[in-house]
């Protein structure tokens, strides 16, 4: 008998004893019925509602009729004097949520415990009341809510006021009316009274910027007791404060020393909120800045995480535009990387990255080693990017940090985090010409150990494009190869077509590859099969070594000069008949390019390998086109194409972008035209260009467009020619030119006769930026150095009042079309001078480095002295008179 | 930021990431299977971390939320990412000590369910609608636990019939002005 009664015990602990075990809805509603008991077992009825609220609270539904029955049985309970199941019936009177029809049966109940002499009663009736109420029943109450406001009992104002703060959401001019009465709790000697009514003020009077300004004010000189309190008068200061400075910016900054008061109050969450306020006033000062620094500081000490987790988190921002001023905190920031809590330790290594200077990065590699090993890739990506931005900071230290990337890339980790490092290599040998060959062995190391066949072919992809461009492209041959012979097909696949790049590209490599794409040829994939035979073909891997044809490489690898969406289009609408499907029929602009481009340019650095590819395709691209066109095909090398500049509005009629493209000695416009009428046919569409106000530039050639069918993006050229070297600018104003055939939309035929019609077009501009290639250089000293002080040429120019420095070291690198080195573009705010890097190549392949200094003084003027090194005199003279003109 | 403090949700949970009690007070997770699946993924990130002498804090989908453990429990508040975290933490160590206080001591699942009456009205004197109510517990445990019988109040003699005919008074003068 004990045997059996011991093994019963062992099962309940098993099971885990719970008072719901195998509670059931249906039979909790049976039991609900005890509420209609003429004598009321208040015990019983209270756990009965707390089964209810058990059900609701596990994520069980009443129906409409279930829910009102046991609303029905509830009101009743309102019989019972027992506190403990009023409390219950006031918790399911607002997890009920009633129809307003329902409403009315409690109403008067409610409003008899609101003026009951019961505290908890008054307070609990009244948020109640006014959960369910609506607007009609609140004017009734309203009288009883302005008393309960001020009533003594801070538990019932509190209630009141912060119904007040609800209410106002759906009835605000009822609300509004109660001003008085919450003015005088704001001065309530209870601290949370004061917390409430502090709130419920200031949204009443939100919107009035004067009033918000006084209440500030008088409530700053004078005394607050919550900590909850004073951290709201702390947002509504500096709420003030972001207001004022607008309109006023001389002088002290107002409320400034009641935020810095704050710092030494007792509560922490008070000390946090001013620390947090004033690291997050506009253009804060290093001076203001100090005290907050030293308290955060503190608090990254602290044996509490939330404390140091606040703090870091806090100080991170800061490091994004006061590096300077965090340094003071390295040595405990520091210490956090080896925290327990992984959140804390992550903030910390980011703030650190940010804050570091060059001679700390190796050190500071050390310490994160240690700690990448243990934490989550969430944790690890964030870290990753934070050392792709350090690195391209510091570009000399580039060694140190593709080690580390390369290192944790052998490490365990998943698809993100792999391409998150993966995507930071690419990103690091594009912009670092020292880094490409280590970073491209490291990735060869990296795929022969991978198990993501994205990765491995995004990589293989990539190896194609650089690699033949390297000293000694052979060594990266047997990765490749190495790859066809362990890997799945896909992977296969493109490592052939790696292989076949390296052989058209290098000539002494092709007898070599030859044999390996032989090899090929005996795969047990069909793709493989046929991308190596294909290869062998074209190549002339038949025996004779000869030089590849510059067609072939281009039909092998040159990218695809149509768009997907515009080829599939066509594959679509393609009949089977004699007739070959022919691809130059595809259209070749697409409409959505820019819109693509954008998004690139937004979503800096995401996909593998699709940033430089895109870059680069973009310019073949335009070449090959250029060059197709006989009018054009004289112009020589393309120097350069610009970014598509819209000459419409969105969403007109007809949309136009216009791409300027330069060369040496010519100019040309291509016009992109999408025609968004479904009902019209354009055809001979040209684009009249008045170049009166360009003198220098004359009409050479224009070329139409045939059709401009509805939805099919379509190009118009006009070239101009202009002095040769010389970088001339003008304004050009466009109108397109075009008859206009109705369409038919039910058959889709165009009518015979059409009629003439011009739309009118924004002008578009040739600029001195349009004439200088945006080119990174990876040591601007060195660079600078090497280029001689034999033609620099240095001047000094006042540029005028202007909004803030930054803003004009902005225009001066737009108007220049320069690229910025070293990050020196980013003005550090409120700083009174900067020094800018620029590196760019010239219209005639002139490369150009520019140093620029900027001062500004207290009414905002900007001087700025500009010192220009380039390898010929005559561009270091033009690139002043950019400025001075 | 210039708007009040606010909680987002305080959860109650057990060793195994299921419910005891959890009050919702934000729009952002509209469904049951939402605020499952945001309790799931909370619960599985912090369940390794030793939350047990301090409280400790993570980030989650642009979430903050504090949390402590005790026992075989798991107390969670949750607000946006721009709160505050040391109010949000005074509020969970109001939750924390209440629950303490109002359970003797013996703070365990078994103990929260059968007390699962105060638990609620814990959370209900704790917020009301994402607005702070009180953070000392034990203020808040003292409004929970003041039960009995209500002596000095004039008893509510109405009965439901008497109170049916107010509401039909009510109803039809409403109808009346409308």
């Amino acid at each position: 008998m004990a045997q059996f009664v011991k093994k019963d015990d062992d099962r309940d602990e098993e099971a885990e004893y719970s008072p719901f075990l195998g509670i059931e809805k249906g039979a909790v509603l049976q039991e609900a019925r005890v509420f209609n008991d003429p004598q009321l077992d208040s015990r019983r009825c209270s756990q009965v509602i707390t089964k209810l609220l058990y059900l609701l609270n596990q994520g069980e539904t009443f129906t409409k009729v279930e829910a009102t029955e046991v609303f029905f049985a509830v009101t009743k309970l309102f019989q019972s004097k027992d506190i403990g199941l009023r409390r219950m019936v006031y918790l399911m009177i607002k997890e009920l949520s009633p129809s307003s029809d329902e409403v009315i049966i409690v109403t008067s109940s409610l409003m008899k415990d609101m003026n009951s002499k019961t505290d908890v009663y008054r307070a609990n009736a009244i948020r109640v009341l006014c959960r369910i109420t609506d607007g009609t029943l609140l004017t009734q109450i309203e009288r009883y809510l302005k008393q309960a406001i001020v009533d003594k009992n801070p538990v019932v104002a509190s209630a009141a006021l912060v119904s007040g703060i609800h209410l106002l959401q759906t009835n605000p001019e009822i609300v509004k009316r109660w001003s008085n009465e919450v003015q005088e709790a704001v001065q309530s000697r209870a601290a949370l009274v004061q917390f409430h009514a502090l709130a419920l003020l200031h949204q009443i009077r939100q919107n009035d910027r004067l009033a918000v300004s006084k209440l500030v004010t008088s409530l700053t000189r004078g005394t607050v007791r919550s900590p909850l309190a004073q951290c709201l008068l702390i947002r509504y200061t500096s709420q003030v404060i972001r207001e004022s400075s607008m309109n006023n910016q001389s002088g002290e900054r107002p409320f400034y020393d009641f935020l810095e008061g704050c710092l030494r109050h007792k509560a922490e969450m008070v000390i946090f909120e001013a620390a947090r306020a004033i690291t997050e006033l506009n253009g804060v000062t290093s001076r203001e800045l100090t005290p907050a620094i030293t308290v955060l500081q503190l608090f990254l000490s602290s044996s509490k995480p939330v404390l140091r987790f606040a703090a870091v988190r806090t100080l991170n921002k800061v490091a994004m535009t006061h590096p300077m001023a965090v340094t003071n905190c390295n040595i405990d920031m520091e210490s956090l990387i080896s925290d327990q809590n992984r959140s804390i330790a992550t903030l910390a290594i980011t703030t650190l990255l940010k804050t570091g200077n060059e001679s700390g990065v190796d050190r500071l590699m050390k310490q994160i080693t240690n700690f990448m090993s243990d934490i989550a890739d969430e944790f690890k990506i964030v870290v990753v990017d934070a050392i792709r931005s350090l690195c391209l900071k510091f570009p000399l230290k580039y060694r140190t940090l593709m080690n580390f990337l390369s290192n944790i890339l052998r490490e365990e980790g998943g698809f993100e985090y792999k391409k998150a490092i993966v995507d930071s290599i690419v990103i690091l040998i594009r912009d670092i010409p020292d880094a490409k060959e280590s970073g491209l062995l490291h990735l060869c190391e990296f795929i022969e150990d991978c198990e993501f066949t994205y990765l491995s072919t995004q990589i293989l992809h990539f190896l194609g494009v650089e690699g033949p461009k390297t000293s000694d492209p052979s060594k990266y041959i047997r990765y490749i190869y190495n790859r066809v012979i362990l890997e799945n097909a896909t992977v296969r696949a493109s490592a052939v077509s790696t292989l076949a790049k390296f052989g058209a590209m290098v000539d002494s490599l092709k007898p070599r590859i030859f044999v390996l794409l032989r090899r090929c040829l005996y795969d047990n994939d069909d793709e493989v099969r046929d991308r190596a035979t294909l290869y062998l073909n074209t190549l002339g891997g038949d025996g004779s070594v000869i030089e590849t044809d510059k067609d072939v490489k281009e039909f092998l690898f040159g990218s695809l000069d149509i768009p997907l969406v515009n080829l599939e289009t066509s594959l679509k609408n393609y009949e089977p008949t004699e007739e070959p499907f022919d691809i130059s029929s595809v259209p070749k602009e697409v409409k959505s390019q820019p819109l693509a481009e954008k998004k690139a340019a937004g979503k800096k650095s995401t996909a593998l390998g699709a940033p430089p590819a895109s870059l680069t395709s973009a310019v073949d691209t335009y070449e090959k086109l250029l060059s197709s066109i006989p009018e054009f095909s004289t112009f020589g090398q393309l120097f350069k194409s610009s970014a598509p500049v819209e000459l419409t509005e969105a969403e007109t009629e007809y949309a136009v972008n216009v791409v300027k493209h330069i060369f040496d000695r010519h100019v040309v416009f291509q016009y992109n035209c999408t025609n968004t009428i479904p009902e019209q046919l354009l055809e001979n569409v040209v684009v009249v260009v008045d170049a009166s106000e360009a003198e220098e530039f004359a009409e050479l050639a224009t070329k139409p467009l045939k059709a401009l069918p509805y939805d099919t993006p379509g190009q118009t050229f006009v070239a101009f020619e202009k002095p040769e070297g010389v970088p001339a600018v003008g304004r050009f104003s466009n109108v397109l030119k075009f008859i206009v055939k109705e369409v038919d939309p039910s058959t889709g035929e165009a009518e015979d006769d059409g009629v003439e019609d011009e739309y009118q077009l924004e002008d578009s501009e040739i600029v001195a930026a349009d004439y200088m290639l945006k080119v990174r250089v990876s040591n601007f000293r060195n660079a600078w150095e090497s280029l001689g002080p034999d033609f620099e040429r240095v001047d000094e120019y006042g540029l005028g009042p202007r909004e803030s420095l930054s803003e004009a070291v902005n225009a001066v690198i737009n108007l220049l079309g320069m690229q910025p080195c070293e990050g020196t573009e980013v003005v550090a705010a409120n700083s009174r001078s900067h020094a800018c890097l620029l590196s760019g190549v010239y219209i005639g392949n002139v490369k150009v480095l520019v140093r620029l200094s900027f001062g500004v003084d207290s009414a905002k003027e900007v001087a700025m002295k500009l010192a220009v090194r380039s390898e010929d005199e005559s561009v270091s003279d033009a690139i002043h008179e950019i400025v001075a003109n | 930021m210039e708007s009040c403090p606010s909680v987002k949700n305080i959860l109650l949970l057990d060793s195994e990431g299921g419910r005891i009690a959890v009050k919702y007070y934000s729009d952002d997770w509209a469904t049951n299977n939402a605020k499952e699946a945001f309790e799931k993924s909370i619960f599985t990130k912090t369940q390794k971390t030793n939350a047990r002498t301090e409280a400790e804090i993570a980030m989650l989908e642009n979430n903050i939320v504090v949390y402590k453990f005790v026992q075989d429990l798991h107390f969670f508040v949750t607000g946006g990412d721009d709160e505050n975290e040391l109010i949000l933490s005074t509020v969970l160590q109001g939750f924390f000590d209440a629950v303490g206080l109002l359970l003797r001591g013996n703070v365990d699942k078994k103990e929260a369910l059968e007390n699962l009456d105060l638990i609620l009205l814990c959370l209900d004197e704790i917020i009301d609608g994402g607005i702070i109510l009180e953070t000392d517990a034990s203020v808040i445990a003292g409004k929970v636990a003041s039960h009995s019988v209500d002596s000095g109040a004039p008893l509510s003699e109405q009965t439901i019939s008497q109170a049916l005919a107010t509401a039909r008074e009510h109803l039809t003068r409403s109808l009346l002005s409308g």
